[in-house]
């Protein structure tokens, strides 16, 4: 997996192949690259959601389907930040701005966190290798748990202001593209990178990596797959109240439910990467984003279903999805 | 004869006997018990959602796997009386082709989506399910021509079925027979005729069949029997059950929309009503049906009262607010898949000994 010959090139030509296919059918190269722009923030923000629930899956055969509620708890959580703190992002300066925005992250993610870690003891923990139970406890965890945001914040949705720098566009040409696209691209990249070289280039990432292609191998070898499972979930958990601190600055308006909206984009977003597979995730999301916008804007009637096709014409392609994790 | 009825499958308990025996008599005789027409609305829905919940239950507990989907066919069922209804006429034979289409269409994707991911494991499936149904109910929406869009359709019905109808000149027993009653007893019939049939699928051969899978998929297929197309005609059945009760909810509102039918919470609402009745027992269904719809009508007045008394604390007003009456049902929903997961039916039928 470090060497780039062992990478599977295949669906990267894909998502590149799909981006210079829609150039002609746009026709405008504006359009084109604002469209573009916009399917890779949305990607972005969909990969930095679903991959920590793709990990969980394949270390541990976990399926949390209440994981759309921690998007919406860490979105919920930023608004201590972004209240309070309301004249740092009212503030005509990139570095008050950012640092408002970083504070909201490291507070929505390290609530997430804990919340992860209370959910997986409490939640997750007496229903380990049960999948029926796992699907059924964790939607009742998702039901209980926005309705506890409702009484806590109350049912209104809430609007969200973005940080001054953060609003408008760069023009690139004639071509509009949003400054906070540009923003989650980078910070997308940026969680990419860190999930890369942690998976890749530490003995933690390793471990994690076996634990997904043969779990009882590591757990013979005298692992503790429990406790990087723990990890994992922890991880999983807080990359999901990142997702959510993106997604409502994306949104500007708070909705209780705007999680588990995401949750279907999620879902397909890890079956077509293959259950398991960070990068599979990453470029299931690109994907899926990208063509979404595109069909938006070509063909507006077919865009609710362009998800499905993808998948089905991605599991009648590769049934185990684009990067598939052995064993699965 | 009952026990011929009911397929063999008697309640077990005289507890939930007797509680089964009020439930049937109060809806048979709801519009003579309880006049009132937001009463006689509740009877209706509690007899629709037993349909639909035992129907649901026929996958979850029978065969062991989580749909998401269940929305969509009830839906499906819905939208064809309503497109028929408004595109045709209000006549019976509009309704006939409505609903013919309608499990037509139903039968076509349940077969599809099962097919495809039946094969794999349940999780998969969950997660497909949810996927088409979601993008069901956007599509739902966008085709406004056709859908009626976020509004909806409502459409009249056949002449018999209107609330100025009158049978009689009449009142009989005190009270005047008219096109909304027939309505009703249209509804309560079908729906006690389409839960006796249901009884009849989980007690005959097949449906023993679909439990063995449910305990051991390996095991079944080893004896011989093809899970993939037991577990498809499994879910081509409960899909054909939703439509008709999908169906049924439309004659009875006059109305179909996304909200009613496709959303999301309806699909929780199945799910609540399944597992806190109890799962792998039709009885669940019923008892979980009469307690969901009750509580979400009900239930409401008794939090209003206890959030008011409760006034002067910290936030256990939010948490007893009318509006939060959900939450209650679902910590009960989670309590129940960890402490009893025979739900309701389950712990009666264990008191017995």
């Amino acid at each position: 997996m470090t060497d780039l010959k062992q990478i599977d090139w295949v669906p990267l030509g894909l998502i590149i192949g799909m981006a210079l296919l829609a150039l002609p059918l746009v026709g405008d190269p504006a359009a084109w690259l604002t469209l573009t722009a916009a399917g890779l923030a949305m990607g972005m923000m969909i990969f930095v959601m679903s991959s920590g629930l793709t990990l969980v899956f394949g270390l541990m055969d976990v399926i949390n389907f209440g994981h759309g509620v921690f998007i919406s708890i860490g979105a919920y959580v930023a608004l201590l930040v972004f209240v309070p703190l309301a004249a740092w992002g009212a503030a005509d300066s990139l570095v008050l701005n950012l640092s408002l925005v970083g504070l909201a992250i490291l507070v929505a993610t390290a609530a997430t966190g804990a919340l992860g870690y209370a959910f997986e003891r409490v939640v997750i923990r007496p229903v380990y290798g049960q999948h029926l139970k796992q699907i059924l406890i964790t939607t009742g965890g998702l039901i209980v748990a926005e309705q506890l945001i409702h009484a806590l914040w109350g049912a209104n949705p809430i609007p969200l202001r973005l940080p001054e720098t953060l609003r408008g566009s760069f023009l690139i040409g004639d071509a509009a593209v949003e400054r906070f696209r540009v923003f989650a691209i980078v910070l997308g990249l940026a969680v990419f990178a860190a999930m890369y070289i942690g998976l890749n280039r530490t003995r933690i990432g390793l471990l994690i990596r076996a634990g997904v292609e043969n779990r009882e191998m590591v757990e013979a070898l005298g692992y503790d797959i429990r406790k990087i499972f723990i990890g994992v979930f922890v991880a999983g958990s807080a990359l999901a109240g990142l997702g959510g601190v993106l997604w409502a600055l994306y949104r500007q308006i708070l909705v209780a439910s705007m999680g588990m909206e995401m949750m279907v984009l999620i879902f397909i977003a890890i079956i077509i990467g293959g259950l398991g597979s960070v990068g599979g995730c990453f470029a299931g999301s690109i994907l899926l984003a990208l063509l979404a916008n595109y069909t938006g804007f070509l063909m507006p009637k077919l865009a609710p279903v362009s998800n499905i096709l993808l998948m089905l014409a991605i599991l009648v392609w590769r049934p185990q999805g684009l990067y598939p994790v052995a064993k699965r | 004869m009952l026990r011929h009825l009911l397929s063999g499958d008697l309640p077990r308990s005289h507890a939930l006997g007797a509680v089964l025996m009020i439930v049937l008599v109060a809806l048979a005789g709801a519009p003579f018990l309880f006049p009132g027409s937001q009463s006689l609305n509740v009877a209706a829905k509690i007899c629709v959602f037993i349909v639909l919940a035992a129907s649901y239950d026929l996958l979850l507990g029978y065969t062991g796997i989580v749909s998401f989907a269940h929305t969509m066919f009830y839906g499906i069922g819905g939208y064809g009386i309503a497109i028929a209804m408004h595109g045709i006429s209000a006549t019976w034979g509009a309704m006939g082709i409505g609903i013919a289409l309608a499990l037509l269409a139903s039968l076509i994707l349940a077969v599809i989506i099962g097919l495809f991911s039946l094969r794999v494991r349940a999780i998969f499936f969950a997660m497909i399910t949810l996927a088409v149904a979601s993008a069901f109910a956007v599509l739902a929406s966008q085709l406004r021509d056709i859908t009626g869009g976020e509004d909806g359709r409502s459409y009249s019905v056949p002449m018999v079925l209107r609330p100025s109808f009158r049978l009689f000149d009449e009142p009989v027993l005190g009270v005047s027979i008219t096109g909304r009653m027939l309505s009703y007893y249209i509804v309560f019939f079908s729906s006690l005729l389409l839960f006796l049939a249901a009884l009849r699928i989980v007690n005959s051969p097949f449906g023993r069949v679909l439990q063995a899978i449910r305990e051991n998929e390996f095991r079944a297929e080893a004896l011989g029997y093809r899970v993939v197309v037991y577990r498809t005609v499994a879910s081509v059945l409960s899909a054909a059950m939703a439509t008709l009760a999908g169906a049924l909810m439309a004659l009875w509102l006059r109305y179909t929309g996304p909200d009613t039918t496709l959303s999301f919470a309806i699909m929780i609402d199945i799910l609540l009503m399944v597992v806190i009745g109890g799962m792998g027992t039709l009885y669940g269904a019923v008892l979980g049906a009469v307690i969901f719809i009750l509580a979400q009508n009900y239930l409401q007045l008794v939090m209003a009262k206890l959030s008011a008394a409760t006034s002067g604390i910290p936030l256990l007003p939010q948490l007893l607010h009318p509006d939060r009456w959900l939450l209650w049902l679902g910590i009960l929903f989670v309590l129940s898949v960890y402490f009893f997961p025979t739900g309701i039916v389950g712990r009666l039928r264990a008191g017995r000994r």
